[in-house]
């Protein structure tokens, strides 16, 4: 699989990452020399090798379903740019 | 030409746990902005999800009501999106391997019955609320939502009209609170629908380009937001024109539906499994152990009330809405077993319109089913008359004689009379009273008779059961 620029611009835009062009040059060599190495590995036969989801061996531990966070916010609030009547204020958004 | 509709709906069903999916935060509604909303919910550097046992064991029992697989290991993946309601960038949701797989829903639309598949339901996180007005031109975030637990529930492409979808969305309602997993209030957000609608022309095969349609929070609003997009589909396609796929907006003030997205804006979620999460693992004896505290399914009890109990398919489904309902209608059989019929009519007539009326549950009913029970008895064995019954049911609403029907029977006076002698000594009388009417009924005026009726109901201050009166004075008549 070959990488275009304009798939590295559009990956861009979607991690809301702004690059400029020669940054963008340089990340699609970067890039297709990951996808150069992922190629050589689509060779290894796999068919008989069970998908693996995560890099640990391990099972998710759970908790028990109980309230154990107390209010915060006044402390969490203090590091936010803007707030009123206990919200978060962010630039408009409506969709 | 004939069309087709072709549904498939998504719902979401809150998880009625105590703390949130990933950490230990209060689910509970309605408290002050963000006094719910701990490190891990707001997604401050560091933090690491931690998931709930009980979201887990609510997804599993919801599976097994529906006769799904239980997917073992399942996977929790992330949707990567940009919102401010959503502080870490991305909703940990499940896309490969959800908890549940496959299964069916049983839906009765009139006298039909149906199945609808269901594609799979998987556990996610809820994002927070954003706020539009009044904050200077900026928009104002609320995260106590964020991270509550949410199911789900996909279905397959298999419903046919809005009446469909809406029996299939009441279905699923009926099940999450019959099972206890989720409250099922849809004003407060808890149960939400979006659906999925194309429309072909009938008998062809393959589907139509599909609009889904989103913020459907009653059923009254997905019936008339499906029936309004079908017409819109339609009208473009017998213009020539072809459908857009694209996410449209319902607006409930103007029934329509709206472009709220187009594919080209679509979102590429780019989804991978969650590094912060290990696989989960279900174990068969969890499994067996959830599927015994299964309470009997809403579909199994209909079915006993259909052949146990005599009823009609429509009274066992009425009865059989809320489990609350259900319950109340077998702890009133149980003392009168021979009369479920009278007791079906009477808590799908008085009690509901009464509940109704008041605006109160079944549960908080100051007639309990054992009450009404003993009431019902009266009117099974004679000693009331059914109109009586509806003024003792009142006065047992109000609580007179502590709700005991037969001391308000008593205290009332209502009591029927059924002695032939003396019903037969107040016919004696009215004849008497009346040689004119007699006469008349002589002659062959059958009217007579009707007001002779009237005038002993008249006597008895309408005690008497009007059936033995007929009988009694048309033997009367003949001597």
């Amino acid at each position: 699989m070959t990488l275009s620029l304009d798939d590295v611009k559009r990956v861009a835009n979607l991690a809301r990452i702004e690059i400029s062009e020669d940054e963008a040059q340089q990340v699609l060599m970067q890039l297709s020399g990951i996808f150069d190495l992922i190629e050589q590995m689509q060779a290894i036969e796999t068919s008989n090798i069970e998908p693996m989801s995560h890099a640990q061996d391990m099972i998710q531990r759970l908790r028990e379903d109980v309230v154990t966070e107390s209010d915060q916010h006044m402390l969490f609030q203090a590091i936010a740019p803007q707030v009123e009547a206990g919200l978060y204020l962010v630039p408009k958004v409506i969709e | 030409m004939q069309w087709e509709i072709v549904i498939g709906l998504e719902i979401h069903a809150q998880l009625s746990t105590q703390s949130k999916i990933f950490s230990g935060a209060s689910t509970a509604y309605g408290a002050q902005p963000n006094t719910q909303a701990c490190a891990v919910d707001i997604a401050l550097p560091g933090v690491l999800p931690v998931l709930n046992y009980g979201a887990v064991e609510r997804a599993i029992k919801f599976g097994l009501a529906i006769g799904a697989k239980i997917n073992s290991p399942s996977i929790f993946a992330r949707k990567n999106y940009f919102y401010p309601d959503l502080p870490k960038g991305y909703q940990i949701s499940q896309f490969e391997l959800p908890i549940v797989q496959g299964g069916s829903v049983k839906i009765q639309v009139g006298d039909s019955e149906k199945i609808v598949r269901l594609t799979r339901a998987h556990l996610e996180e809820d994002a927070g609320k954003s706020l539009h007005e009044e904050f200077h031109g900026m928009s104002g975030i609320d995260l106590n939502r964020a991270g509550t637990p949410l199911l789900e529930i996909v279905s397959e492409p298999d419903m046919r009209s809005s009446a469909e979808a809406v029996a299939y969305a009441k279905a699923l309602h009926t099940l999450v609170r019959w099972t206890g997993i989720c409250d099922g209030n849809m004003q407060e957000g808890s149960f939400r629908c979006d659906a999925n609608v194309s429309v072909r022309p009938r008998g062809t095969e393959t589907f139509g380009t599909r609009c889904e349609i989103k913020n459907l929070n009653s059923f009254r609003f997905l019936e008339k937001a499906i029936d309004f997009e079908a017409r819109r589909q339609i009208e473009i396609l017998e213009d020539g024109g072809s459908i857009t796929q694209e996410t449209r907006l319902y607006d409930a003030s103007r029934d329509e539906t709206r472009t709220m997205r187009s594919k080209e804006e679509a979102h590429d979620y780019r989804y991978f499994p969650d590094p912060d999460l290990l696989p989960l693992e279900i174990s068969r004896e969890w499994i067996e152990q959830v599927r015994a505290m299964l309470p009997e399914l809403p579909e199994a009890r209909r079915h006993r009330y259909i052949q146990d109990f005599g009823l009609t398919v429509y009274d066992a489904s009425v009865l059989t809405a809320a489990r609350e309902i259900a319950d109340y209608f077998e702890n009133t059989v149980k003392q009168l077993p021979t009369q479920a019929k009278l007791c079906a009519n009477w808590i799908m007539g008085e009690v509901s319109g009464r509940l109704n009326k008041e605006n109160i549950e079944i549960t908080q009913c100051p007639v309990g089913p054992k009450q009404l029970a003993e009431l019902l008895m009266r009117v099974s064995d004679g000693t009331i008359s059914g109109k009586s019954a509806k003024d003792v049911f009142d006065s047992m609403w109000q609580g007179e004689h502590s709700g005991n029907a037969d001391a308000i029977i008593a205290a009332k006076g209502l009591k029927q009379i059924s002695d032939d002698g003396e019903i037969e000594k107040l016919i004696d009388q009215v004849l008497a009273a009346h040689p004119q009417q007699v006469a008349d009924y002589h002659g062959g005026k059958e009217k007579a008779f009707n007001s002779l009726v009237g005038q002993v109901m008249k006597a008895t201050k309408g005690k008497a059961n009007p059936g033995q009166v007929n009988m009694i004075l048309k033997k009367k008549l003949l001597e």
